[in-house]
């Protein structure tokens, strides 16, 4: 036996490294039954072309346990998912996080290969959705979700899916006004030049007929280009207030007011193609700071963990319930992996229950008949039945979003620095404009509005408006490329003034793999009998057992028995084996740490324990030592095991709570945030969630982008968490290169104002100041951006 | 001078004339997902979806 060998060997299907040889097939090698599975369907459908785009495409199936879509065939969920429903004909979109790959394409799009009923199916990758057309009569929407999920292409069911067209189509809309006004600009552009290379006065009426075709390009633009900078700043000033679009309205307006009358009047060109240049560069720099991140979601609350039915007894069978339809005295049945959705009493003799959800410690709570269970917690083992004796919305988790700070509105208080320069040169500029008018009105009368246009025209704050989605836009893009996903550019500027900084421990510095050591003896024989023992048990503890021996496991056991909450026993190769709690092995228990403990006896002789240990994540750290400017503090939901490791880790002053229930976690934001602080709450489960809406940035860690997470500002990579100290700098120098900008576009805008009220702006130097403003303030954000992030050296 | 006003006629239907073609494309979704096409490019059987869009689409379908 070569374990070396083994332990190099790749699955054939997800490409991971294999541990056990249990999992053959005609030369090939799987890393779990899952993977096996997937290749068994592939193989009986001729499907393996599925190997022959990349290698190794599948994804690690291990994890898929049995998820029940029933209720996909209750007629109000269907009427809630279908896009099209007839008799004979449905068409449904489902999202699918784990497509990643050509080959992922080719096989969703074969589904009808393998499933008859199935008629069409369309990957859209950017989304990463499938969008499948069927035959109702002849394949029920539960089993294609079912056949997605036994590929390893999980659907994740969202019945609000029908929301998300509708940002799609706001994002479209951009596009086509930026397309309008990009075609409008450069025919305008063409009709002036010759006005600025000097017409003859002969051509009087080739003037005119580029002049009226100028006018007619320019009213698309300002129309409907335009529109949203009308509304944004007619909203503003009913609000009393003033922001960028407001200095912006009012230099379009006099833009074009001007040129009416310039060319109506035959006083000149008129400045129609700095106006439409203006809106095209206007919404260029939108649509840079849109970003989006369109595969993930950061508006997620607890509804999306929740089942969306639930198996419920009522009128003497087993019927799927929609969870909001649930009420209390109903009896449910949950079953292995479910989440229970309500706050209820176990019915059945004996059930596991992890409330990793809830409070964020990975271990396993045995409840046995008539004691309570809160919401969140996640059935592990045989199905259990319960009573609710809350409805969803009322239970002890849920009762989190009741909170206040989950009613607020989204749009925040908070006052971005754009908006607030846009104030104080507003009133600069209708003070310039008064006052020069004033002085014109009493020296040369008849050029008193020639002037006051020509000033509210050269104020226009293109460049100024341009300075942050290019800074802020540029700085999403880096941030993204390392790890850093946030939801909007606005969070940017928020990060770069925090000074307090809160994490989560478990999932958050910590990584969910756990280390197994072993403390004690064993022979690679014994650890051959552990592995095979531990293999075949489901127990989340004993996978992880079985997957820390590298060995090849195969033989039989014999007389093999699993306790539920307890351990296991059996027989290898005439030995007697017994895996699990100290009490259930006879081990005299010494608890010194909270951390689990796998006991292990062999014909009855203690042969010592397996300890389980969560591993900090590469790099926390040294990263915790770089934040020195920055207050840290943990809130964990574990018991204190770790204090010990946690103190050495963190500096002196900072704080570390344990045992925080997700209301105190919240709670210590709060407090933080009365003493004035900037907080950024890192965490990264449910339990999290109100500590991560209540902070001023709150960032979600996952490994894993396709995978639910909670509301947030922001997603990061958990291998990108030892780079949240250059993130927090990052944002700072952002706002810093913000402020050059600012100060770029002034000097511009001085030069401007200088022609302006002398009264000798004509449309040419605006044609040639404007854009020139516009284009060395993106290009001075741009490059900067991209120097300081450069200059950080960011390890991913 | 008469031909520069109709060069000029010519030149501006004919960018409008892709204009519209753009907004057309962006309309019927082709801007969606600038991924997939390029890879599905790659598959070699045929999948008879022509045969399935004549057969089984029913006529409501036209209006999505």
């Amino acid at each position: 036996m070569n374990v070396k060998v083994a332990s190099q060997l790749r699955c054939y299907h997800c490409g991971d490294t294999i541990t056990t040889a249990q999992f053959k097939q005609e030369e090939k090698s799987f890393c779990c039954f899952g993977c096996q599975t997937v290749y068994q369907i592939l193989k009986e459908n001729d499907l393996c072309e599925y190997y022959s785009f990349d290698s190794s495409p599948g994804i690690n199936n291990s994890s898929t346990f049995d998820v029940h879509y029933d209720y996909l065939d209750e007629p109000t969920v269907q009427s809630k998912l279908l896009q099209f429903n007839s008799p004979n004909f449905a068409r449904v979109q489902f999202a699918v996080p784990a497509i990643h790959c050509v080959s992922c394409i080719w096989l969703l799009e074969n589904l009808n290969r393998i499933d008859e009923g199935v008629l069409l199916s369309k990957v859209n990758f950017g989304k990463r959705t499938v969008t499948i057309d069927y035959n109702p009569e002849r394949i029920a929407l539960s089993k294609i979700a079912n056949r997605l999920t036994s590929l390893g292409y999980k659907p994740v069911i969202n019945l609000q899916a029908k929301q998300d067209q509708h940002l799609l189509t706001h994002d479209k809309n951009l596009i086509l006004k930026i397309a309008i006004a990009g075609f409008c600009f450069g025919n305008i552009m063409l009709f002036s030049f010759p006005e600025y290379f000097g017409l003859g006065s002969d051509e009087g009426f080739l003037r005119d007929t580029f002049s009226y075709l100028n006018i007619l390009l320019a009213i698309p633009v300002l129309f409907y280009s335009a529109s949203d900078y009308f509304t944004a700043a007619r909203r503003a000033v009913l609000q009393k207030q003033i922001n960028i679009d407001v200095p912006i309205a009012i230099g379009l307006i006099a833009l074009f007011t001007r040129s009416l009358y310039d060319i109506g009047f035959h006083v000149g060109p008129g400045y129609l193609d700095s106006l439409v240049g203006l809106v095209f560069f206007l919404l260029l720099g939108r649509w840079f700071q849109s970003k989006t991140y369109a595969s993930l979601s950061f508006d997620r609350d607890y509804t999306s963990y929740f089942p969306l039915a639930i198996l419920t007894f009522r009128d003497q069978k087993w019927t799927s319930v929609l969870l909001s339809d649930l009420q209390p005295g109903d009896t449910i049945r949950i079953r292995n992996q479910e989440i229970i959705p309500a706050d209820s009493i176990l019915e059945s003799e004996f059930a596991l229950i992890n409330y990793s959800f809830v409070t964020g410690e990975s271990t396993e709570t045995a409840v046995r008949k008539g004691e309570n269970i809160f919401a969140g917690g996640k059935l592990i083992g045989k199905p259990a039945t319960f009573i609710v004796h809350k409805s969803t919305s009322q239970s002890h988790l849920t009762s989190l979003w009741n909170n206040d700070i989950f009613q607020k509105a989204d749009e925040q208080t908070y006052q971005r620095t754009i908006d607030r320069t846009a104030r104080i040169f507003t009133w600069i500029i209708l003070f310039i404009a008064a006052a020069s008018a004033a002085y014109w009105f009493v020296a040369d009368s008849s050029k008193m509005w020639l002037v006051l246009t020509s000033v509210l025209i050269i104020a226009c704050p293109c460049a100024l408006a341009l300075s942050a989605p290019f800074t802020y836009g540029s700085m999403l893009r880096v941030f993204g490329k390392y790890g850093l996903y946030l939801k909007n550019a606005d969070v940017v500027e928020r990060l770069s003034s925090i000074s307090t900084v809160v994490f989560d421990k478990t999932g958050t510095l910590t990584s969910g793999v756990s280390d197994v050591s072993f403390s004690g003896e064993l022979s690679e024989e014994e650890k051959h009998g552990i592995a095979l023992l531990t293999a075949a048990s489901i127990h989340p503890l004993s996978v992880l057992i079985s997957k820390s021996i590298s060995t090849e496991a195969s033989g039989a056991i014999e007389n093999f028995e699993e306790f539920v909450g307890e351990g296991v026993e059996g027989i290898v190769n005439g030995c007697f084996y017994k895996i699990g709690s100290a009490q259930f092995v006879g081990a005299i228990e010494i608890q010194t740490t909270a951390l689990p403990r796998v006991y292990v006896s062999i014909n009855n002789e203690m042969k010592g324990y397996y300890s389980l240990n969560t591993s900090l994540r590469k790099g926390v750290g040294e990263m915790l030592d770089r934040m020195k400017n920055i207050n840290l503090s943990l809130v964990s939901g574990d018991g204190a095991a770790d204090k010990k490791r946690l103190t050495n880790l963190f500096p002196k002053n900072a704080e570390l709570k344990f045992n925080q229930s997700v209301h105190d976690k919240l709670n210590h934001i709060k407090g933080l945030q009365q003493d004035s602080a900037k907080v950024m709450m890192v965490g990264d489960g449910l339990n999290d969630s109100g500590a991560l809406k209540q902070s001023d940035v709150g960032l979600v860690v996952t490994d894993d982008t396709g995978v639910f997470t909670p509301a947030s500002d922001g997603i990061i990579h958990g291998k990108s968490i030892s780079n949240l100290d250059k993130f927090i700098e990052l944002g700072k120098s952002a706002t810093f290169i913000l402020k050059l900008s600012f100060i770029i576009s002034f000097i511009y805008n001085s030069v401007g104002l200088s022609f302006a009220v002398t009264g000798h702006l004509t449309p040419l130097v605006a044609a040639i100041l404007m854009p020139l403003s516009s284009i060395s303030v993106v290009a001075f954000a741009t490059a900067s951006v991209n120097y300081v992030a450069y200059q950080k050296r960011m390890l991913l | 001078m008469n031909i520069i006003v109709a060069l000029i006629a010519i030149s501006l239907s004919l960018a409008l004339f892709f204009l519209g073609l753009f907004i057309w494309s962006l309309k019927s979704g082709q801007f969606d997902d600038p991924f997939g096409p390029a890879a599905r490019m790659l598959f070699d059987e045929k999948r008879e979806i022509d045969q399935y869009k004549k057969n089984s689409l029913p006529s409501e379908m036209s209006r999505l």
